[in-house]
């Protein structure tokens, strides 16, 4: 089932073309892989998809019918829950507190309505628990954590507040390799639970594993919009490196013969 | 510790009568530390606080005298005047993204001059005095500035709406959603945003929140000492500050508590009142003040160094 659509879209940003021509598919259960360099395009692509930012041309298709966000929260009322790399989670504020941050369950009437904390506690642990999460106190600050748990976090956050699409900007990209890995198991629990999940990166060893589809970016443009099995790991590197440019740069790099 | 340090000293220190005598200050100053606390947790500084105790003292003093106007009419006209001035901050802060510290600076001196120009162009003198002999004043003094004997001693009603505010301001911060959305506008905002915290409004909220306290401490000043000077107040904002730093509050927003802020502001009584009762200088108030302050930081830093040890 195709969850979000992209058809041919454009972003300009005064005379800079930041995104052109740009169609790709997200379906429930699959991961959408977007990768490129720095500058590719990538965060503009994120903030269309979240509501910041309204594209130009093109339109982005919800459930088959075209929506055109203004504001983030729309997005967020439609089911797509974006977890920004550093600023997901508030490092000083207890791992339940940020779990049910800005939606908060609460208990009571008039002014006694107040945040019911023992049931946050509760549900935090267990929607930790469903993801595999093992927390070992919801009540340490979150700056307690590792940066992938972290993430994971967020995930489940997202996750339990009912996300159908889930967009990641680059979660792994700070983490080291076993951190990284503990990301990627929780982007597929995320996506076995029918999340349409799309996964921003510029390292094709991360995005391999679990993609169902790849969009490459070069420079604002699509550089090819791939099934998985269409593509192999090598070619996506080598097409995100500029192809040609990476033939060239090995060429010089090579030791003289002499 | 504060307290033993003069108790064992000053015999009138801990008699039930020295208690309600260093009680007084503590409660007028606790009330504002902490509104001031609950804005320095959600990230900001509020320097007009305490030249707005005494743009509210003032405006009942010549609302009620210069106007003749009920004293009650006159406490609600300061209080909506307030508001006013807190929203103002609180708007020109999260519209234009500069330190409150600047913002609030600005509001400061042109409150000050205020003051002074105000009350001299109604009242013809610096003073707005009289303010015991219009119509309400009794009801008035029931609320804001009655005794209570406790003990077989006299005990400012201060005291009591001090604990009460206290009381309020931590169930707010620990038990209520907003009290959550102060944690995290002033840990951090961005994320704060991301995750559709109304930063904005909380952000304004907190700044009234501070003004109301203003408005509060104001007009028990008013009505407990009947005439009020235009440079009532000024100065006190940084001892709010101090308060608050004293009990735990982070320079830098996101941590701190409203229990904290009035533990704060009961040493300042404490060390007030002590200083006098030991037959000491006062002038040496403020070097103890100072003192206190910078033992505070170290002993929070050093607190939560080893909190964090302790975790990993």
């Amino acid at each position: 089932m195709t969850l979000l659509e992209l058809r041919d879209v454009g972003k300009t940003f005064g005379t800079v073309i930041a995104l052109d021509g740009i169609s790709t598919t997200v379906r429930a259960g699959e991961v959408t892989c977007v990768l490129g360099d720095n500058g590719a395009g990538k965060s503009t692509l994120i903030k269309i998809l979240s509501g910041v930012h309204r594209p130009d041309r093109g339109e982005v298709l919800l459930d088959g019918t075209p929506v055109a966000w203004s504001a983030p929260r729309e997005a967020l009322d439609a089911g797509i829950a974006t977890v920004y790399q550093d600023l997901a989670m508030i490092p000083l504020m207890a791992v339940w507190r940020n779990f049910f941050l800005g939606q908060e369950v609460t208990k009571g009437w008039g002014p006694f309505r107040r945040f019911d904390s023992g049931q946050a506690r509760r549900v935090t642990r267990q929607a930790l628990g469903d993801m595999g999460i093992d927390i070992r106190d919801p009540d340490q600050p979150v700056g307690t954590l590792s940066g992938g748990e972290r993430q994971s976090v967020a995930i489940a956050r997202a996750v339990h507040f009912g996300a159908r699409v889930l967009i990641l900007d680059e979660p792994t990209s700070a983490l080291g390799v076993r951190q990284a890995g503990v990301v990627l198991r929780y982007i597929a629990q995320a996506r076995d639970r029918g999340v349409g999940v799309v996964f921003i990166t510029h390292n094709p060893h991360h995005a391999f594993p679990v993609g169902d589809r790849f969009l490459l970016l070069g420079r604002g443009r699509s550089l090819g919009d791939f099934a998985k099995g269409e593509i192999t790991q090598e070619e996506v590197t080598r097409l995100m490196a500029g192809g040609a440019e990476l033939d060239q740069l090995a060429h010089e790099l090579r030791r003289p013969t002499s | 510790m504060i307290f033993a340090f003069f108790a064992v000293q000053s015999p009138v220190f801990r008699s039930v009568r020295g208690v309600a005598n260093w009680l007084d200050p503590a409660s007028t100053l606790g009330i504002m530390a902490v509104a001031v606390a609950l804005l320095m947790i959600g990230g900001h500084f509020d320097l007009s606080a305490g030249v707005m105790t005494g743009t509210t003292a003032l405006t009942v003093g010549v609302v009620s005298t210069e106007f003749g106007q009920n004293i009650w009419l006159a406490i609600a006209v300061a209080l909506v005047l307030a508001l006013a001035i807190g929203f103002l901050n609180g708007w020109l802060v999260t519209r234009t993204g500069l330190p409150s510290f600047i913002i609030t600076l600005g509001t400061f001196l042109m409150l000050q001059g205020l003051n002074l120009g105000l009350t001299k162009y109604f009242t013809g003198t610096v003073t707005a005095s009289g303010i015991g002999s219009t119509p309400g004043y009794d009801s008035a003094k029931a609320v804001f500035a009655s005794t209570v004997t406790f003990v077989g001693s006299p005990f400012r009603i201060a005291i009591l709406w001090w604990v009460l505010f206290t009381a309020l301001a931590t169930w707010v911060l620990l038990k209520t959603r907003f009290g959550n959305w102060v944690f995290a506008t002033g840990g951090d905002e961005v994320a704060a945003r991301n995750v559709g915290v109304p930063v904005r409004r909380t952000t304004i909220t907190l700044f009234m929140t501070t003004a109301a306290a203003a408005w509060f401490v104001g007009t028990t000043l008013a009505v407990r000492l009947t005439s009020v000077q235009a440079n009532a107040g000024i100065g006190n904002e940084l001892i709010y500050i101090v308060a608050a730093v004293i009990g735990g509050c982070l320079l830098t927003g996101g941590f701190g508590s409203a229990i904290g802020a009035s533990l704060g502001a009961l040493i300042f009584g404490m060390a007030q009142l002590g200083i006098v009762y030991l037959g000491w200088n006062s002038d040496w108030f403020y070097f103890f003040l100072g003192a206190m302050l910078l033992l505070a930081v170290l002993a929070n830093r050093l607190v939560r160094r080893y909190a964090e040890a302790a975790r990993r």
